[in-house]
């Protein structure tokens, strides 16, 4: 069950053919999986690539119609692993994660699958994360295929041409032995646009065919001799045919032109904001026709020498558009023109910058300072458009950054909020951060965590940080993701097999909760298809650690004594901490609709709202430093004396309670409180409250008599 | 990108002229919060475009960059009946670019200042339609003192860089029709007439969607009437686009006029001895204390300023009598466990929680105090005699620490109304208190402070006088702010030492309220008095003693 349900988008994938689908980039390439006979299908979630596998998930009536094999894989790694299905049998199969940081995870796999090579079509969709939005390390995919020899299919981000590329992933990498990477940027998978379906098709070979006659080729398995032969064979055939395959099959576009003596090469996926680019610089028209020639690399890696010596003949410069670093393309391009003996001046980076996201100011000014270089007479002045009467560098200082944060409500608000409390009892300690939403403990207002070194890597990045056990103890972070995506083994069990001495907390709220509240294996949730409900404590004894505690995150008092016992018991070893609390977003959208039916049902349902006085609030805002949630915020001091804005709760808080706890634990202030409002009351209550209501009316109208008296 | 825009406005060519006449891409901008409902409308968008006749594409950057954080949706349109014309697909981009956009919606005040930044919004083509409301960043709402952006700043340059803009408080509306901001906003981006399809189809996307249907339909009415409106007034020149205010008011609501011969006594004090640009304040100050304690006690208040009142002159606004009557009131009325307890019993507060918490009429409620009270506290709410004794042993500390900690206090509940009474009752010995004999000499002392300074040099004294207001809060945030407010008063030395001290002083006060650790602090301080800066903060009582002295 994840955060967004596919439930009704579906069924667009049992569209036929010649009908139009209209939707998303992601039910697109599902879509086209299904269209291409695909057997089985796996990944993990992440960014941009997590509604692919909530799709799937949502999808699973249509797939067991086909006898389609679905799985949401424990790791990229077992995702990539999946793929060995179609070393030795027939069998087309798709696997999906995020770039660059679900292929490192997969890299060891992919490698030997790679070695190995494929008989099957086996096609691996990649969810570039690069650019606006990234929360991942900025690099590149290239760099893989060009170590491993994988195919990498960048195609134009149009539907109609990702679903083609998706077909002809399969078909290249079954004509060249190969496994294949479709790479889609961030904004093409939440692409809505459309294409002409076709009928879907059941896998003409299946895994039980597979399982009723095994097969088993010895020239396929990773070791010597075999690895020799099979280096050489990826040199020597299978390089070639997928060469043969992109050009007999037209994988990329030679666009003519009338200035013929320049040119542009550019990856598929760039090809809309080149053209945009072009547009705007009057040099192309809005259905896509350029006064530049254009060389589109929907395929960009293999490159085809032949290709490049062909498009650069006769031109004067060509400019590469690639996006990332290292230039490999431009590399490769300079090479192949020096031995076809061409002059024609290769330009890329230069022009274009080095590093980062070519937005589309990027690409403008780029072919701009290209063209102005290279044929000026092209680029006329226009004239200068209306400027602002106020520059917007006026804004600088009065719009602040916007960063993202946890959400209002979040389990782990209190433990951050602990753990920073911990920090005035015992000063500074190190903290080791992980991927996930705890990751944004890093930001304002925790300002915890002093390095993020990978998925479920919390702990593990720890391991060097240890003096015998004699000073301070470092404090790991990691999620129930990363903890069941390899945080077991890589940080607990390596612990204790060192015998760190360090704290690791475990953040248990039941989802994989950044990626959109995906199920893990210790989610609390009956999940249909799957076996949830395994135990983080259970898991972690079983691997040896002995002083294991679980503490609920929104009992900062308990979790603060939790937390101080952690640091200086006596007990040898790693010490993990359980930290439990339920994704509030998930919990809220599984509660709301219960308690709605219940209030409906004239069932007694009760519902907290925080609030902070104003009368009392002095307006010092510790609280906010200490919680930050997005809930507890700031309004005018209702004071005349006062000038600084008093803290307030908002209507979006769900009474999670920790703004009450925060006050307490941290002694701040007696400006919170809550109000438990009742609905459907019973008779004793609401007679009890009514009683209640005229004493202290009574009284307090009384009181109130004698203020106003006195003035 | 400023400088990528205007060069791409600088210069252009050959096709584009010709292109001119040729249908374009309609391109729309949705620049809002993660949470905040874009994607919802940016399908219903889609929905409209689509059933209007145009081919529609959106992107988005969604993932976990989202939680809460500023986010981008980006919508172009293209009329299918051009493409089929053409016989060709347009190239539609996935991003916008900077001076290329028709229509931006902000879905808060601050996010149209981001897309402002990008460069999408100009002034030749773009329309700008912007909720006026403000969710405060992190940033923002964690200042230790008023870290609020200028709202100001950013409608005036929004204004100015929009061809059109059309500003409306979206949240209001939707919580007035108890739904969400994404339908005010395809309301308002109906009713600014800017889209390239009609209100209607809008409205019938909406419906499509079928969730929340009434309210969500209800929302989108308003949001349409209201751009309309402005779209309305804007055409015939005179729509000024207004602000949500967030800023407390500048002009203070007169007192009123007093009944109780005693309190009316108070104000002709007031209206005799104190200038009359003052007495508003000062009646403010009065009536706030006869209400901490009692008629004497206002007369205190006013006897306070008296010295103050004969070192300020007409020529200066009275700006140093206004500042310390400010900060006296405050100061005076210092929250002790007697103010909280009366404040929490009354029942204009219960009114407002139960309004806070948007509770029904006679609708069944308990309201619980958070209460921590230290050690301190307790003693400090005692008389002198006893308090400070137990205070200062520590057998007798460690037995009242029984008593403190978190405590929940049903405050509507007959017994915990009752104890809260009871503790708002000991204001009766107030006067007699730790607390008060320790807040006493402080106040003296400062008063002294200002007494002394004054005559050399006045601005100086005013920046003292506003240093009170870094003495705030309870338990360790007060020991905090009047730590470096003592710090402060400690340095005075140093600060006349300075070319300007009043600026110096205006400098310490703004870094004491830079960050909680008092890094900022330390270094002003230290930068001031040339020592190490350990020696002026951290302990409270050190420079406490060089302030009263």
């Amino acid at each position: 069950m994840a955060e967004r349900s596919f439930a009704r988008e579906v069924e667009l994938l049992r569209l036929g053919a010649g009908e139009e689908f209209r939707g998303e980039g992601i039910l697109a390439v599902t879509k086209a999986l299904l269209q291409s006979g695909v057997a089985y299908v796996a990944g993990y979630q992440g960014a941009p690539v997590s509604h692919l596998m909530d799709v799937l998930a949502d999808a699973s009536d249509i797939l067991d119609e086909l006898g389609v094999r679905f799985e949401s894989s424990a790791s990229e790694a077992t995702a990539a692993a999946t793929l060995a299905a179609s070393i030795n049998y027939p069998l087309r199969g798709a696997v999906t994660w995020k770039s660059t940081v679900g292929t490192n995870v997969a890299s060891d796999a992919l490698g030997n699958l790679a070695s190995a090579g494929v008989k099957g079509g086996a096609l691996i969709i990649l969810g570039e994360d690069y650019g606006e939005g990234s929360s991942i390390m900025q690099e590149r995919t290239h760099a893989f295929a060009m170590k491993s020899q994988l195919w990498l299919l960048d195609p134009r981000p149009r539907l109609d041409r990702i679903v083609a590329a998706v077909q002809q992933g399969f078909e290249l990498s079954e004509a060249s032995n190969t496994p294949v990477m479709l790479m889609l940027r961030i904004r093409a998978c939440h692409l809505h646009g459309r294409f002409i379906a076709s009928d879907n098709r059941r896998p003409p070979f299946t895994a039980s065919d597979a399982l009723n006659a095994p097969m088993r080729d010895a020239s396929r398995i990773i070791l010597p001799p075999y690895t020799y032969a099979q280096e050489q064979e990826k040199t020597r055939q299978r390089w070639p045919n997928a060469v043969r395959f992109i050009q007999e099959r037209k994988l990329n576009e030679f666009i003519d032109a009338p200035e013929s003596e320049l040119g542009i090469a550019l990856q598929g996926g760039l090809c809309n904001g080149v053209l945009r680019a072009l547009e705007r610089l009057g040099l192309a028209d809005g259905f896509g026709s350029s006064r530049l020639p254009l060389y589109v690399l929907n395929a960009t890696y293999p490159l085809v020498e032949e290709e490049f010596a062909r498009f650069a003949a006769g031109k004067r410069a060509m400019l590469i558009v690639e996006e990332g670093q290292p230039e490999h393309i431009e590399q490769a391009a300079n090479q192949f023109l020096r031995r076809a003996g061409l002059n024609t001046q290769v330009l890329g980076k230069g022009p274009l910058p080095m590093a980062g996201e070519y937005t589309g100011a990027v690409l403008q000014e780029g072919i701009r300072a290209f063209v102005e270089e290279h044929a000026p007479r092209l680029l006329k002045p226009l004239p200068v458009s209306e400027q602002p009467l106020l520059p917007a560098s006026q804004l600088a200082p009065a719009v602040p950054g916007r960063p993202s944060g946890l959400c209002t409500g979040c389990p782990e608000r209190p433990l951050f909020s602990s753990l920073k409390l911990l920090q005035k009892e015992i000063g500074p300690v190190h903290v080791s951060a992980d991927i996930g939403c705890h990751s944004f403990a890093s930001l304002e207002p925790f300002n915890l965590g002093a390095s993020i070194l990978g998925y479920g890597l919390g702990s593990a990045a720890a391991s060097a940080l240890h003096d015998g056990g004699g000073g301070k103890r470092p404090v790991s972070i990691m999620g129930d993701g990363g903890f069941w995506h390899n945080g077991l083994t890589s940080g607990i069990s390596n612990a204790v097999f060192n015998g760190h001495d360090g704290v690791t907390i475990i953040v248990d709220n039941g989802y994989a909760a950044a990626t959109g509240g995906q199920w893990v294996p210790s989610s609390k949730a009956d999940a249909p298809r799957r076996t949830a409900r395994l135990s983080i404590a259970d898991a972690v004894r079983g691997v040896g650690v002995r002083w294991v505690r679980s503490l609920n995150t929104y009992d900062m008092k308990g979790a603060l004594k939790v937390l101080r016992e952690a640091m200086s018991t006596r007990e040898k070893g790693p010490k993990v901490i359980v930290a439990q609390g339920e994704c509030q977003l998930n919990r809220q959208r599984r509660i709301r609709p219960l308690l709605n039916r219940m209030r409906k049902a004239g069932k007694r349902v009760t519902r907290k709202h925080y609030g902070v006085d104003a009368d009392t609030c002095t307006g010092d805002h510790s609280c906010i430093r200490l919680s930050g949630c997005p809930s507890l915020t700031v309004k005018a001091n209702p004071d005349p004396l006062r000038r600084a804005p008093v803290a307030a709760v908002n209507y979006d808080c769900v009474g999670c309670g920790v703004c009450g706890e925060v006050a307490h634990a941290a002694v701040l202030c007696p400006s919170f409180y809550h109000a438990e409002l009742v609905d459907n009351p019973g008779l004793l209550e609401r007679f009890a409250q009514r009683l209640r209501r005229r004493l202290i009316g009574w009284m307090q109208r009384r009181s109130q008599r004698k203020r106003s008296l006195a003035w | 990108m400023d400088a990528a825009a205007q060069s791409t406005q600088a210069v252009s060519g050959v096709v584009a002229a010709a292109a001119a006449a040729a249908p374009r891409v309609f391109k729309l901008a949705v620049s809002a919060l993660g949470g905040q409902g874009g994607g919802v409308l940016t399908q219903w968008l889609l929905q409209a475009a689509e059933s209007s006749g145009f081919i529609a594409q959106s992107t988005s950057v969604p993932g976990v960059a989202q939680r809460t954080g500023a986010t981008l949706y980006y919508l172009e349109f293209f009329p299918r009946s051009a493409a089929e014309a053409a016989g060709a697909e347009p190239v539609l981009a996935l991003m916008p670019n900077p001076g290329d956009v028709d229509l931006v919606v902000a879905s808060e005040l601050m996010e149209a200042g981001r897309a402002i930044q990008r460069g999408l919004v100009t002034r030749d083509r773009t329309t700008l339609v912007a909720s006026t409301h403000r969710v405060y960043t992190i940033g923002e709402k964690s200042a230790m003192g008023d870290g609020l952006a200028d709202s100001e700043t950013v409608m005036q340059v929004a204004r100015a860089s929009a061809r059109r803009m059309v500003a409306l408080d979206m949240e209001a509306l939707a919580r007035a029709n108890q739904s969400v901001i994404s339908s005010v906003i395809l309301g308002a981006l109906a009713g600014s007439g800017a889209l390239p399809f009609s209100a209607e189809s809008c409205e019938q996307a909406i419906r499509a969607s079928g969730r929340a249907l009434n309210r969500n339909l209800a929302a989108f009415e308003a949001g349409k009437a209201r751009a309309a409106a402005l779209a309305a007034a804007d055409a015939a020149g005179k729509s000024e686009p207004t602000l949500a205010k967030a800023e407390p008011p500048d002009a203070f609501d007169p007192v009123p006029a007093p009944e109780n011969p005693r309190a009316r006594a108070l104000m002709e004090r007031i209206a005799s001895e104190f200038p009359g640009a003052c007495a508003n304040m000062l009646g403010i100050g009065a009536r706030r204390l006869v209400d901490y304690h009692n008629h004497a006690y206002a007369g205190r208040y006013l006897d306070r300023l008296r010295p103050i009142l004969n070192l300020d002159s007409a020529a200066r606004h009275y700006a140093l009598l206004t500042e310390t009557a400010r900060g006296l009131a405050l100061w005076m009325s210092y929250e002790d466990t007697a103010r909280v307890a009366a404040l929490k019993t009354r029942g204009s507060r219960f009114a407002r929680v139960g309004a806070e918490a948007q509770a029904q009429q006679g609708q069944v409620m308990r309201i619980v105090d958070y209460l921590a009270p230290r050690v301190e506290e307790i003693c400090g709410s005692l008389p002198a005699w006893l308090g400070a004794p137990l205070l200062k042993w520590k057998f007798t500390r460690r037995l009242l620490s029984a008593f403190t900690g978190g405590k929940k206090i049903a405050t509507d509940r007959v017994w915990g109304y009752l104890l809260m009474r009871a503790m708002a009752r000991t204001r009766i010995w107030r006067l007699s208190t730790l607390r008060h004999r320790e807040e006493d000499a402080r106040i003296r002392a400062w008063l002294a402070t200002l007494a002394e300074v004054a005559p050399g040099d006045y601005e100086l004294a005013v920046e003292l006088a506003a240093c009170q207001q870094l003495v705030k809060g309870y338990g360790e945030t007060f020991e905090r702010g009047l730590s470096r407010y003592q710090a402060i008063a400690g340095a005075l030395a140093a600060l006349r030492k300075q070319r300007n001290p009043a600026a110096a002083a205006r400098e310490l006060r703004a870094a004491a309220l830079a960050d909680e650790q008092g890094k900022a602090f330390d270094a002003a301080l230290a930068r001031l008095c040339d020592n190490p800066p350990a020696e002026n903060t951290r302990n409270p009582s050190g420079p406490a003693q060089a302030a009263s002295g």
